[in-house]
């Protein structure tokens, strides 16, 4: 089962990431999207050659690699539940990579990059998906409970 | 280009350890926040409120400032209008975060833990984008 997190473990890390999100923005101007940069990282999102761009976004994601390496060694490790079998990783992953591309952002992105300049587009994309989510997790465990 | 890459780094590294801190890349943890109807947990919550507050006040400070300070200029999306791409995309996503409870910065902050779920999702995840990049009709308005 999992244990109880006291709400001041993700209050501080949520200042944290919009600390992070803060310093990106007024550093190098850029939002701390993650699915953004996964995809520049990658050379899915605009051109395919290397860029600055996609040197900073390989350092970020590396950066967030190794931050929550040593949060983990030094700070506080955390409980990782995932009870999802293959089928269901792969469909939540291709899912979410299609998704975030198409929708212009993740959690991130929209959540707090967008909620925090109120952005119109990113107040309903983070509706959408929430609602979405929520719905999900409702069908999976309590409508089909038992079935799939 | 070094302090660019150097204040990625850095900005990277207050994120995940952002993440982990707060249990995000417990996708169980994050699933029951999504979970209204269960034993529901408000940690994500207060994941996001807690994050808002610097990023709000940099809004403000940037409103403020002419350029970035590393940057020639600010790369912040000024499109506010609300079309079908973007609905569509964030029901896709939120369908695939409500089914495993991984979106694209814990899944990558995860991989550090060598789980082999979280690689799967991550490499599933990159197959996602692709498609949509090489899918002719979604990925003829590639948005950064």
């Amino acid at each position: 089962m999992m244990t109880e997190l006291h709400f001041l473990w993700p209050l501080a890390g949520g200042l944290l990431i919009g600390l992070s999100a803060a310093l990106y923005l007024l550093y190098a101007g850029r939002i701390a999207g993650i699915s953004g940069l996964a995809a520049t990282v990658v050379g899915l999102a605009n051109g395919g050659s290397w860029s600055p761009g996609r040197t900073q976004a390989l350092g970020f994601l590396l950066g967030s690699v190794l931050g929550a390496g040593l949060a983990i060694a030094f700070i506080r490790e955390p409980q990782i539940i995932i009870t999802s079998s293959l089928g269901l990783l792969v469909a939540g992953g291709l899912l979410v990579g299609f998704g975030t591309r198409l929708g212009s952002g993740c959690t991130s992105g929209h959540g707090v990059c967008g909620l925090a300049r109120l952005s119109p587009r990113s107040i309903a994309a983070t509706l959408t998906f929430m609602v979405v989510a929520a719905l999900t997790v409702f069908t999976v465990r309590h409508l089909l409970q038992g079935i799939v | 280009m070094l302090n660019r890459t150097l204040l990625a780094v850095f900005c990277g590294i207050l994120f995940g350890a952002g993440l982990a801190i707060s249990d995000m890349i417990n996708p169980a943890r994050v699933l029951a926040f999504l979970d209204v109807a269960g034993a529901w947990d408000p940690t994500l919550a207060f994941v996001i409120g807690g994050a808002l507050i610097p990023s709000a006040a940099a809004y403000l400070i940037k409103n403020r400032m002419e350029t970035p300070i590393l940057e020639k200029r600010f790369h912040v999306p000024t499109n506010r209008t609300i079309d079908t791409p973007l609905i569509a995309g964030a029901v896709i996503f939120g369908l695939g975060w409500g089914l495993v409870g991984l979106c694209p910065g814990p899944a990558v902050a995860a991989l550090v833990t060598l789980k082999w779920q979280a690689i799967v999702f991550v490499i599933a995840m990159i197959v996602g984008m692709a498609a949509y990049r090489y899918l002719p009709q979604a990925g003829a308005k590639v948005t950064a």
